[in-house]
C-alpha cells in the first residue's frame, strides 16, 4: 500500500507541476510538454492502482487505458505541434 | 435476435460516421457525395434511434456480450436521444450547407473526414455509458473541433483554435484524473455501476467529490463557462460557416450535456444546493457579459459567438432550481426546459452561424454596419437570421420562450426569484444585439423579387431556424415524454 | 527561456506576473495536498481488486492470453476503434494545414549504412512485437510505435517521405486500421453476434486481423505525423524547393 500510495502520490505531484507550468509559462512548446506532463501524472496515479503486490498479476485495465491515453496524446500533441509551426512560418513570411 | 435489432441503431450511429471519414480520407476526389452518404446514413440511424427509443423505452447494449462492469456499455436514454437527434439534424443541415461551402478543393477534402470524425465523437458522447470511453471521445471531438477551426488556415484561425486544442486537452486531463479517483475509489468505469457505489458508499465522499470538482471544472473548461469562455469567440468567429455552425451549436454543447448528466446521474447524491448555486452565479454572468460582449461586436460572427457564451449560461441557471425541486411535475418541468433551451439554440445558432457564413460569401465581410441591403440581396438569409434572433431571445412561439417561461416559473416557485432578473436582463440585452442586426440588414431599398437565390446554401440555415423557433416551440409535448424515458438503474 | 516577442511589458507587469505566479504556485500546492488526501483515501477504502479479478478470469475465453490485449482488442475494444479515430484525426488536422516541409540533407554512408540495418530490423522487430502480443507484452501500439520510429529515422537520414508510399496509398494505409475494426465489428453484429462481439472459435484470428491493421495504421499515422504536413503531390521523394511549391492542384499521386 505505502509503495502504490508513494508511486501514485508522485504521479498527483506531476499533475500539480504540470498545471502550474501550463498556467506560467506561455511559449507553446512549454505549454505542451506541461500538458504531457500532466497526462503523466494521470497514467502513473493509474499504472499505481493497478498493483497488486509483489508477484501477483497486475490489473490489466488500467494498463489498457493508459496505452489508449498515451496515442491520444500523441495525437494531440502532434496536431499542436503542426499547427504551432504553421504559425512560425506565417511568423517568418509576414 | 430482436433486442439485438433494436439496438443496433445504437451502434450504427456511431459506427457509420467512422465508416463515412474512413472512406472520404480514402477516396478524396470522391469526398463530396460519399459525405453526403454517410451523413444521411447516420442522421437516418439516429432517427431510428429515437423512435426506438420512443417507443420502447430507454435502450443499453452491452458492448462484447462481457459483464457489463468489464465491458464499455451504450446507452439512450430520453435525454441522450432528445440531445443526439437534434446534434444529427443540425449535422445534416450542416452536410448540406458544406457540400457547397469550400471552393478549394484541398480544403474540401480535409473537411469531409474530419467532420464525419467530429460527428461519430457528438453521437458517442451522447450515447456512451463509460466513464473512460467518454475521455477518449472528449479527446476526438476536442482534435477534430481544432482542426476543422483551423481549416481557413489565416493566422488568427490558427492561433484561436491552437488555443483551443490547448485548453480542450487541459480539460480532459483534468476529467480523466476524476475519472481515475473514481476507479481507484470504486473499481469500474460503468457509469452506472460508478452511480450506484457513490449513492452507496458515504465514507468516500471526499473523492468523489475530488472527482465531482475535477470533473466538472475540465468539462466547464470546454463549455465555455463564464469565466472559462476566453478561447470560444475568437475561434468560433473565425472557423469556416459550417464549422462555427457546428462549434457554437453542437460541440459546445456536448460539454454541457455531460455536466449535466454526471451532475444529475452520477454525482447525484454529492451534488449539494451550494454548489449548484455556484455554477448557476457563473452562468448568471456569462449571460450578462456574453450578451453584453455581443451587443458591443462589430462583426456579425463574433456577435454570434459571444452569444453562445450567454446561452450556455442559461442552462446552468437550472441547476440550483433542480436541487431544490423534488421529484414530480414541477421538476419534469424545470428538466423539458433545460433540454427545450438547448435544442432550441442548437437549431437556432446553427442557422444563425450558417446564414451569417453566407452574408459573408455575399458581401466579403461580416461588419454588421456595414450590412445595408443585405435583405434585398439575400431575403431569405436574412429571414433566417431573424428567425433564428427570435430564438435567441425567446420571442413566442420559439422553444427557448417557453424554456425560459418555465425557467422563471421555476425561479419564482423555489423563492430564487434573483434568476428572473437576469433572464430578463440576457433576454433584453439579447433583443438588442438581434435588432442592431436587423436594422442594418434591412435598409430602404426596394424590395427583393426572389426569395431564395442559393437554395443549397440557404435552405438548410433557414430550416434549422425554423425548427427552433416552430417546431421547438409549437410542439414541444413529445419531450417531455422522452424525457421520461430513463434508464433504470446501472447494469 | 521567455521570447521578446511574447513578454515585452513593463517591469511592473512582469513583477505583477510574478506575484500572481506565485499565488498560483501557493494555491496549486494546496490543491496537491488536498489530492493526496483524497487519493489515500480512495487506496485505503476502495473497492481492492476492482476489474483485475474478473479481467484476469475471462483471459481464457477473450481469444488472447495477454490481459492487457485482452482488455485493449475485447473487453474495451471499442475504446481502441474511437482511439485509433483520434489519431487518424490528428493526421488529417495535419495534412489541412499545410504541405510537407522539406526533409533533410541526406545522410552520409556511414549513416546511410546504419539506417539500413536498423530499418529492417525495426520492421522485423515490430512484426514479433505484434505476434507476441497475443500471450505476452506487446501488441499492436508497441508494433505500430516501432514502425512508426522506422518511418522518423527514415526522414532523418534524409528521405522526405519517412519512407512512406505516395498520398494515394498512404491515405488507405492511415484508414486501414478503423476500416478493419468497424467492418469485422459490423459484421459481427449483422451476423447476430452483436457489435465487437468475437465468436470465441474465431477470436483468435479475428483479433489478428484487427491488430495487423491496426499496427499499419499506427505505423503509418506516427510517419506521416513526424512529416507533418501533407505529401507531396509528386508522392515520391520531392526536393526540397517542390514540396512547398505545389501544395494544391492534382494532389493525389499516382494510383496503385
Amino acid at each position: 500500500m505505502t509503495a502504490q500510495f508513494l508511486y501514485g502520490g508522485a504521479g498527483l505531484i506531476l499533475f500539480v507541476l504540470g498545471l502550474w507550468s501550463f498556467l506560467v509559462h506561455a511559449p507553446l512548446l512549454r505549454k505542451l510538454i506541461a500538458l504531457n506532463i500532466m497526462g503523466g501524472g494521470v497514467f502513473h496515479v493509474l499504472i499505481a492502482v493497478a498493483y497488486r503486490g509483489d508477484g501477483v498479476t497486475p490489473d490489466p485495465v488500467p494498463h489498457a487505458l493508459v496505452l489508449t491515453g498515451i496515442v491520444v496524446a500523441v495525437s494531440a500533441t502532434a496536431l499542436a505541434l503542426v499547427l504551432g509551426a504553421r504559425l512560425q512560418d506565417e511568423q517568418r513570411q509576414g | 435476435m430482436y433486442s439485438n435489432l433494436l439496438t443496433d441503431p445504437l451502434v450504427l450511429c456511431i459506427t457509420l460516421p467512422l465508416l463515412g471519414a474512413a472512406l472520404t480520407t480514402a477516396l478524396p476526389r470522391h469526398a463530396v457525395p460519399l459525405g453526403i452518404l454517410a451523413a444521411l446514413a447516420t442522421c437516418s440511424a439516429a432517427v431510428t434511434l429515437g423512435v426506438d427509443v420512443w417507443q420502447h423505452g430507454a435502450l443499453r447494449l452491452v458492448l462484447g456480450g462481457w459483464e457489463p462492469e468489464l465491458a464499455i456499455g451504450l446507452r439512450a436514454d430520453g435525454l441522450a436521444v432528445a440531445l443526439a437527434l437534434m446534434a444529427n439534424l443540425v449535422a445534416l443541415g450542416i452536410s448540406v450547407y458544406a457540400s457547397g461551402y469550400f471552393r478549394d478543393p484541398e480544403r474540401m477534402r480535409a473537411f469531409w473526414p474530419l467532420w464525419l470524425l467530429l460527428w461519430a465523437a457528438l453521437n458517442g458522447l451522447f450515447l456512451a455509458g463509460d466513464l473512460f470511453n467518454l475521455y477518449v471521445m472528449l479527446e476526438l471531438l476536442g482534435i477534430t473541433a481544432a482542426a476543422l477551426g483551423a481549416l481557413t488556415g489565416s493566422r488568427e484561425a490558427v492561433s484561436a483554435n491552437l488555443r483551443y486544442l490547448l485548453v480542450g486537452l487541459l480539460g480532459s486531463i483534468s476529467y480523466l484524473l476524476g475519472v481515475a479517483l473514481l476507479y481507484t475509489a470504486h473499481g469500474t468505469l460503468d457509469l452506472g455501476l460508478v452511480a450506484r457505489a457513490i449513492a452507496a458508499n458515504d465514507r468516500l465522499f471526499a473523492v468523489d467529490a475530488a472527482a465531482l470538482v475535477l470533473m466538472v471544472s475540465g468539462l466547464a473548461l470546454k463549455a465555455a463557462l463564464f469565466p472559462l469562455h476566453f478561447w470560444l469567440p475568437p475561434a468560433h468567429a473565425n472557423a469556416p460557416a459550417p464549422v462555427s455552425a457546428a462549434l457554437s451549436a453542437l460541440v459546445v454543447k456536448a460539454s454541457v450535456y455531460l455536466i449535466i448528466r454526471l451532475w444529475l446521474d452520477l454525482f447525484a447524491p454529492i451534488t449539494g444546493l451550494a454548489a449548484a448555486m455556484f455554477l448557476a452565479l457563473l452562468g448568471a454572468a456569462a449571460v450578462v457579459w456574453g450578451s453584453w460582449r455581443a451587443l458591443r461586436a462589430e462583426r456579425l460572427k463574433l456577435l454570434a459567438a459571444y452569444s453562445t457564451v450567454a446561452q450556455i449560461g442559461y442552462l446552468f441557471l437550472f441547476l440550483p432550481l433542480l436541487a431544490v425541486t423534488p421529484p414530480g411535475p414541477p421538476r419534469d418541468n424545470l428538466l423539458a426546459a433545460l433540454v427545450l433551451m438547448a435544442l432550441t439554440h442548437g437549431f437556432a445558432k446553427s442557422g444563425f452561424f450558417l446564414a451569417a457564413g453566407l452574408v459573408q460569401t455575399n458581401a466579403g465581410h461580416d461588419r454588421i454596419d456595414d450590412l445595408g441591403g443585405t435583405a434585398q440581396r439575400l431575403p431569405a438569409t436574412t429571414f433566417a437570421i431573424a428567425l433564428a434572433g427570435s430564438a435567441l431571445i425567446g420571442l413566442p412561439p420559439s422553444g427557448s420562450f417557453i424554456g425560459k417561461w418555465l425557467l422563471m416559473q421555476g425561479a419564482i416557485e423555489s423563492g430564487q426569484w434573483w434568476w428572473v432578473i437576469v433572464v430578463t436582463t440576457g433576454s433584453l440585452l439579447a433583443s438588442a444585439y438581434v435588432f442592431r442586426v436587423l436594422s442594418r440588414a434591412f435598409g430602404l431599398e426596394p424590395t427583393p423579387l426572389k426569395f431564395v437565390t442559393d437554395a443549397r446554401a440557404e435552405v438548410p440555415a433557414l430550416l434549422l431556424s425554423l425548427v427552433a423557433v416552430a417546431l421547438l416551440g409549437l410542439a414541444s409535448g413529445p419531450l417531455w415524454t422522452l424525457l421520461a424515458l430513463r434508464a433504470g438503474g446501472g447494469a | 527561456m521567455t521570447e521578446p516577442a511574447d513578454w515585452a511589458r513593463s517591469d511592473r507587469a512582469r513583477e505583477r506576473a510574478r506575484d500572481l505566479s506565485l499565488l498560483l504556485a501557493v494555491l496549486l500546492a494546496l490543491l496537491g495536498v488536498v489530492l493526496l488526501a483524497v487519493y489515500f483515501l480512495a487506496l485505503n477504502g476502495g473497492a481492492a481488486p476492482r476489474l483485475a479479478e474478473l479481467a484476469l478470469a475471462r483471459v481464457p475465453q477473450s481469444g488472447v492470453g495477454n490481459p492487457v490485449t485482452a482488455v485493449l482488442v475485447n473487453y474495451r475494444a471499442y475504446d481502441t476503434l474511437v482511439e485509433l479515430a483520434v489519431l487518424l484525426a490528428a493526421v488529417l488536422g495535419i495534412w489541412s494545414q499545410r504541405p510537407a516541409p522539406p526533409g533533410f540533407q541526406r545522410s552520409s554512408a556511414v549513416l546511410a549504412g546504419m539506417v539500413s540495418w536498423v530499418v529492417p530490423l525495426l520492421i522485423v522487430t515490430s512484426g514479433y512485437m505484434l505476434w507476441v502480443g497475443g500471450y505476452a507484452p506487446g501488441g499492436a501500439f508497441q508494433a505500430g510505435a516501432l514502425l512508426g520510429a522506422a518511418g522518423v529515422i527514415v526522414r532523418l537520414a534524409g528521405d522526405p517521405t519517412a519512407g512512406l508510399p505516395g498520398e494515394a496509398v498512404q491515405r488507405w494505409l492511415l484508414v486501414l486500421g478503423v476500416l478493419m475494426f468497424a467492418l469485422v465489428g459490423l459484421a459481427l453484429m449483422l451476423l447476430g453476434a452483436g457489435f465487437l462481439t468475437y465468436p470465441p472459435k474465431l477470436a483468435k484470428w479475428l483479433i489478428l486481423l484487427i491488430e495487423s491493421a491496426a499496427t499499419i495504421a499506427i505505423g503509418t499515422a506516427l510517419a506521416a505525423a513526424y512529416v507533418g504536413g501533407r505529401p507531396s503531390a509528386k508522392g515520391q521523394g520531392p526536393s526540397a524547393g517542390e514540396a512547398s511549391a505545389a501544395p494544391s492542384s492534382s494532389s493525389l499521386g499516382p494510383r496503385p
